[in-house]
C-alpha cells in the first residue's frame, strides 16, 4: 500500500519538476508561464490575504447548496420514477427533453427570470446535478434483481419495507456513481457561471486575474479547483464504501 | 401445516389446467424437464405470478392474497440471498419486517442457524459463502418466516455431489421434524427417487401423472412420462427366489438377480441407459449377463437406441453412446452380450 502511494506521487513530482524547469528556462516570458515555485508563493500570499479563502468559500457554499438540493430532488424523484411506473410514464418524456440541455444553457434564461444573485449559481448547480442523479437513481432501482424482490415479498415485506430495506440499499451503488460524477461537474459548472455572471467566487477571481495578466493567480486557482473536485469525489467514495460495505 | 391444492391452474403460455393436491405435512416432488413450468407453478403457489384457477391452502382459496400475506417459504434455485445483508440479517429478515423485537429476532435466528448448521457463518456476507452454505442460509431464511408451505426450487442443482447428498439428508430430516408441507422441484429423476414421497410429472405445463415414483415408473400414464422416465424396460415377474439381500427372478423366461427387501416382487424395471451392450464377452460373474441379437436400432443424435432380443420373444431397449455403438461395429443381426447393473434394477412390489 505504501509502495503504491509512492508510485502514485512520483509522476506528479516529475510533472512539477518538468514544469519548474521549463518555466525557469524562459522559453516563454515568466508572466505568461510562471514556475511552480512562483505559483506556490502566490498561493501562500492569496491565502494570507484571505482573498482565496473568501472566494473559495463563496464557490463552495454555492456548490454545496446546489448539489445537495439537486441530489435530494434527483434521488427523491428518481425513487418515485423507478418504483412507480405511472410516475415514470408521466415524467420521463419531459425529463428526457430537458436533460440534454447543458446546465450553462439555462444561464441567460435564469438571469432574466431570477436575476444575478446568489440564487443563480445555486440554480445552475441544481440543474446540473438533478438530471444525472435522477437517472442514476432510476437505473439503480430498476436494476435490482426481480428475484430478490420476490423473495422479500414471500418473506412478508410490505411495499414500503421493500423500498427501504431491499431496493434502496441495492440501488445505492448506482446512486453513488451519479453523485460522484456530478460532484466534480458541479465545480466545473459553478466556475463557468461565476466567470460569466457572478462577481464573486473562484470563477470571478479567475476572470479578473486574466484581465490583469496574473497567470500565477489563475494557476493557483486552478490548483485549488482541482483539489476541490478531487476531495468531493473522494469524500463521496468514502461515504459509498461505508454505506455499501457488503460490496467490498 | 395446511394442505395445498391447485384447481384448474393455468398461466399464459406456461401452465395448462394443472390440478394437484399436496397433503398436510407431505413431501411432494415436482419432476419435469427444463422449461416444463415447474418454477412457474411454485410462483403461482407463492402468489408471485398471475394465474387463472384456484389455489387453496387448507381448503381455503388464497388467490386474493398477495405474496407477502401467503406465508410461503421459498428457496429459489440460486438461493437469491440479499447481498447487502449478512447471514444473520438474511435469516432474520422476515422476523424484522414483521416487527419482532431485536431480542426475539436474535433468539429465533440463533435457533435456526443452529438447526441448519451454519452458526459459524452468521457475520459473513453472501459473496463470502459457498453454494452449499448459501442454500442453507436460504433454507434457514425461509423457515424463519414460519411458513405454512415450503417451496424448494431445485435447491440442490448447483451443488457438488457430496454437498448435495448431505443437504438432501438434512432437508428430509428438517421436513419430517417440522412436519412441513413441502413441494420440492427437480429435473433429476434420481434426486426425486432419493427424496421419496409422491411425485408429480410436469411436462409442457401439464401435470401428466401424480403418484409414487415406482407407480410412475412401472405404469407411466402416457408416452411423455415413459419418455421422461427413461424408457424403462419393464418385465413381469413369474416367480422369484429370495437369496438374502437379492432375489433371483424369472422374468418372461430370463433369470434376473435383483435387489430384495423382503416384499413380494411383481415387476422389474431397468432404464435403457443402464443396459450395456458389448460385442465381446464382458468379464466378471455370470450374473445379469445375457446373450442377445440386435433386431433394430435408431440413431438419435449422439446416442443410439438399440432393440435386442434376449431369447424367445423377450426384447429389451438399450440406449448407448453413438461412439460406442459405431466403435464396436454393431449392426442389425449382430450377436451381443447384454449386461444389466444390479443397482440399476427397480423392483415393483
Amino acid at each position: 500500500m505504501k509502495a503504491e502511494k509512492i508510485l502514485w506521487v512520483i509522476p506528479i513530482l516529475a510533472f512539477l519538476a518538468i514544469w519548474e524547469a521549463i518555466a525557469r528556462a524562459e522559453f516563454f516570458p515568466q508572466y505568461l508561464f510562471p514556475p511552480f515555485s512562483h505559483v506556490m508563493v502566490t498561493m501562500y500570499m492569496l491565502i494570507g490575504s484571505g482573498i482565496l479563502a473568501e472566494n473559495f468559500v463563496s464557490s463552495l457554499v454555492r456548490v454545496l447548496a446546489g448539489f445537495v438540493l439537486g441530489a435530494i430532488a434527483g434521488i427523491g424523484v428518481g425513487i418515485l420514477m423507478g418504483y412507480n411506473e405511472a410516475v415514470n410514464r408521466a415524467l420521463h418524456p419531459i425529463f428526457s427533453l430537458l436533460m440534454p440541455i447543458p446546465a450553462l444553457g439555462w444561464l441567460p434564461l435564469l438571469m432574466l427570470w431570477i436575476g444575478v444573485g446568489e440564487a443563480l449559481p445555486v440554480t445552475i448547480v441544481f440543474l446540473c446535478s438533478f438530471f444525472p442523479i435522477l437517472y442514476n437513481t432510476v437505473t439503480g432501482i430498476r436494476s435490482v434483481d426481480r428475484e430478490v424482490i420476490n423473495i422479500a415479498r414471500t418473506l412478508g415485506a410490505s411495499k414500503r419495507q421493500l423500498l427501504t430495506t431491499i431496493i434502496l440499499p441495492l440501488a445505492l451503488p448506482n446512486i453513488f456513481t451519479g453523485l460522484r460524477l456530478e460532484a466534480g461537474m458541479a465545480w466545473r459548472v459553478i466556475i463557468a457561471a461565476e466567470m460569466v455572471a457572478i462577481p464573486t467566487g473562484i470563477g470571478a477571481l479567475l476572470i479578473s486575474s486574466e484581465s490583469l495578466l496574473r497567470v500565477d493567480v489563475i494557476m493557483a486557482c486552478l490548483m485549488v479547483l482541482s483539489l476541490a473536485c478531487l476531495c468531493s469525489e473522494k469524500l463521496l467514495l468514502l461515504l459509498e464504501r461505508r454505506l455499501t460495505r457488503w460490496r467490498f | 401445516m395446511p394442505s395445498v391444492e391447485l384447481r384448474n391452474v393455468s398461466n399464459d403460455y406456461i401452465l395448462c389446467d394443472v390440478n394437484l393436491r399436496v397433503e398436510d405435512g407431505e413431501f411432494f416432488t415436482l419432476l419435469g424437464p427444463t422449461g416444463s413450468g415447474k418454477t412457474t407453478l411454485l410462483n403461482v403457489i407463492a402468489g408471485l405470478t398471475p394465474y387463472r384457477g384456484t389455489v387453496l391452502f387448507n381448503g381455503k382459496p388464497v388467490d386474493h392474497l398477495p405474496a407477502e400475506l401467503r406465508r410461503v417459504g421459498y428457496v429459489p434455485q440460486n438461493s437469491v440471498l440479499f447481498p447487502h445483508l449478512d447471514v444473520k440479517a438474511n435469516v432474520g429478515y422476515s422476523l424484522k419486517v414483521r416487527g419482532l423485537s431485536r431480542e426475539e429476532v436474535d433468539e429465533k435466528v440463533r435457533e435456526l442457524l443452529k438447526l441448519t448448521g451454519i452458526s459459524h457463518l452468521e457475520s459473513r456476507y453472501p459473496k463470502d459463502l459457498s453454494c452449499g452454505e448459501r442454500q442453507r442460509v436460504a433454507l434457514a431464511r425461509a423457515l424463519a418466516a414460519n411458513p405454512k408451505v415450503l417451496l424448494l426450487d431445485e435447491p440442490l442443482s448447483n451443488l457438488d455431489p457430496k454437498t448435495s447428498y448431505h443437504l438432501r439428508i438434512e432437508l428430509k430430516r428438517l421436513q419430517r421434524s417440522l412436519n412441513l408441507t413441502t413441494i420440492f422441484v427437480t429435473h433429476d429423476l434420481s434426486e426425486a427417487e432419493e427424496m421419496g414421497g409422491r411425485v408429480g410429472i410436469l411436462y409442457k405445463g401439464r401435470l401428466l401423472q401424480s403418484s409414487t415414483l415406482p407407480e410412475i415408473l412401472f405404469s407411466p400414464s402416457c408416452e411423455e412420462v415413459f419418455e421422461f422416465t427413461g424408457r424403462l424396460n419393464i418385465f413381469n415377474c413369474q416367480s422369484y427366489r429370495p437369496l438374502g439381500g437379492v432375489a433371483e427372478v424369472d422374468c418372461d423366461g430370463i433369470l434376473l438377480t435383483v435387489p430384495y427387501e423382503g416384499r413380494p416382487i411383481r415387476k422389474v424395471a431397468v432404464n435403457s441407459k443402464d443396459i450395456f451392450l458389448s460385442a465381446e464377452e464382458i468379464p466378471g460373474p455370470n450374473v445379469n449377463l445375457f446373450r442377445g441379437e440386435i433386431v433394430d436400432y435408431k440413431v438419435n443424435g449422439s446416442t443410439v437406441s438399440v432393440k435386442v432380443r434376449l431369447g424367445g420373444s423377450l426384447e429389451v431397449f438399450s440406449e448407448m453412446p453413438r461412439e460406442a455403438f459405431e466403435g464396436q461395429s454393431l449392426s442389425k443381426g449382430k450377436k451381443v452380450f447384454v449386461k444389466i447393473k444390479l443397482k440399476a434394477i427397480k423392483v415393483s412390489t
